[in-house]
């Protein structure tokens, strides 16, 4: 994957809106990956959580919005908790998928859902999912 | 200090079992919960978006109940219920801005919410109420020789100033087991995440999660994995199906809510355990245990 980065894309109002959704300063990150080594869905991402904030910071749009991992990422806060500087990365990770989610680009489409599929799980899981990947 | 329960939706249909057991183990220590006379989904997850406002208004909306019930506090037996209704008092409690723009979405709600309701989970009540050590002196049927993992999952540590335990390493319901008679296993797997909601459009990735933690448990020796959230329950429990197709060799176990361990020691009937609502069936570990 090419990569590029400018002065243009750091500037752009997406890293402005990722921070004000997700109430965090991305730019207090300095890379450990603690995030990232103790995330339990990280065997599914494609970036990791440290790279989310690294892409978050660079205003690398196209790249995060593209992303697989921010809906693998179920927000068990387990980064957060541990985060050194106090990041929370699971608030980050919403911010992404609410700007997805506010263009009504759902994740999850419930319409395709067979009657089977929507039987077979409680109601606490359908909900909550829906709440999470459904504008 | 008064107490509501709210049930929240689970429990009244696929969670009978947690309900039923809790109900009957409360019962059996004396104290007996109301619950709240009209009761909405608490929106099961905190949003997390600093401007999403309208979805705290399910929560909010519970709040105002219980105070209309004159309770000071509401209880919960669900994590993921308890983790938003406190994370959302939390919220409004902390903004003044936030409440009041909370309030101008209600125009049907005769009580302008304060923030003033404590928001407690079962365990903590037992825990810092009741006390384990009342809780030990009404056990009936001690549950001798057997072995639980118990599994907090996500929600009821985390995140900081929320959960109700050490975030890392909680002790809580190991503690609740060892006052039961039971023997606590602990294992590495105990606050790692199942999963959650993504069971509805990744359910062989959960399958994984539950091979992950469950293997985790038996390795350690347990006989049976104890919880607190139906969300955690259908995971582990049901997804063991899957779970058991994917990876030969797995061995399965049984998931049994906290209540459940404490309804068996409190002397309730089997009929109060529903055992016919879970996958994999505890009743022949419990038979052979002499529980039940």
């Amino acid at each position: 994957m090419k990569t590029s980065l400018s002065r243009q894309k750091i500037n752009d109002d997406f890293v402005k809106k990722i921070e004000e959704l997700s109430g965090q300063k991305l730019l207090a990150c300095y890379q450990c990956g603690k995030c990232s080594a103790g995330c339990p869905a990280v065997s599914e991402m494609d970036i990791l959580p440290n790279q989310v904030i690294r892409f978050a910071q660079l205003g690398l749009k196209d790249e995060l919005l593209n992303a697989r991992s921010v809906w693998v990422c179920a927000s068990c806060y387990t980064c957060n908790v541990r985060c050194p500087k106090g990041i929370k990365i699971a608030e980050v990770m919403e911010a992404v998928r609410q700007v997805l989610l506010r263009k009504r680009r759902d994740h999850v489409e419930v319409r395709k859902l067979t009657d089977k599929e929507k039987a077979g799980v409680p109601a606490i899981a359908l909900i909550s999912n829906f709440r999470k990947f459904t504008s | 200090m008064k107490v509501s329960y709210y049930p929240g939706c689970t429990l009244k249909s696929n969670a009978r079992n947690f309900e039923d057991s809790a109900l009957c183990a409360l019962k059996s220590l004396g104290l007996e919960v109301k619950e709240l006379d009209r009761w909405n989904c608490c929106g099961t997850v905190y949003s997390l978006a600093t401007d999403d406002l309208i979805h705290h208004l399910a929560s909010i909306r519970n709040l105002i109940r219980v105070k209309e019930a004159q309770s000071d506090a509401v209880m919960t037996l669900c994590a993921m219920c308890y983790n938003t209704l406190k994370r959302v008092n939390d919220r409004v409690k902390a903004d003044p801005e936030s409440l009041s723009k909370v309030h101008k979405f209600m125009d049907e709600e005769k009580i302008a919410y304060a923030g003033d309701v404590k928001v407690r989970h079962l365990l903590e009540l037992l825990r810092d109420d009741v006390k384990f050590e009342t809780v030990a002196k009404k056990v009936q049927r001690p549950l001798t020789n057997l072995r639980v993992a118990s599994y907090y999952g996500c929600l009821l540590v985390r995140p900081k100033g929320v959960g109700l335990d050490d975030m890392e390493n909680p002790t809580v319901l190991d503690d609740l087991a060892r006052t039961l008679g039971a023997e606590p296993v602990d294992f590495p797997y105990k606050t790692e995440c199942c999963g959650a909601y993504q069971t509805v459009d990744k359910p062989e990735s959960v399958a994984d999660r539950a091979f992950s933690i469950l293997s985790s448990a038996v390795r350690r020796g347990a006989e049976v994995v104890s919880v607190s959230c139906p969300l955690c329950a259908f995971n582990l429990d049901h997804r063991q199906e899957d779970t058991v197709k994917k990876y030969s060799g797995f061995k399965t176990i049984p998931v049994l809510y906290f209540t459940q361990l404490m309804a068996m020691a409190l002397g309730c009937d089997e009929k109060d355990l529903r055992l016919d609502l879970h996958h994999i069936d505890p009743g022949p570990l419990l038979k052979q245990k002499g529980l039940i």
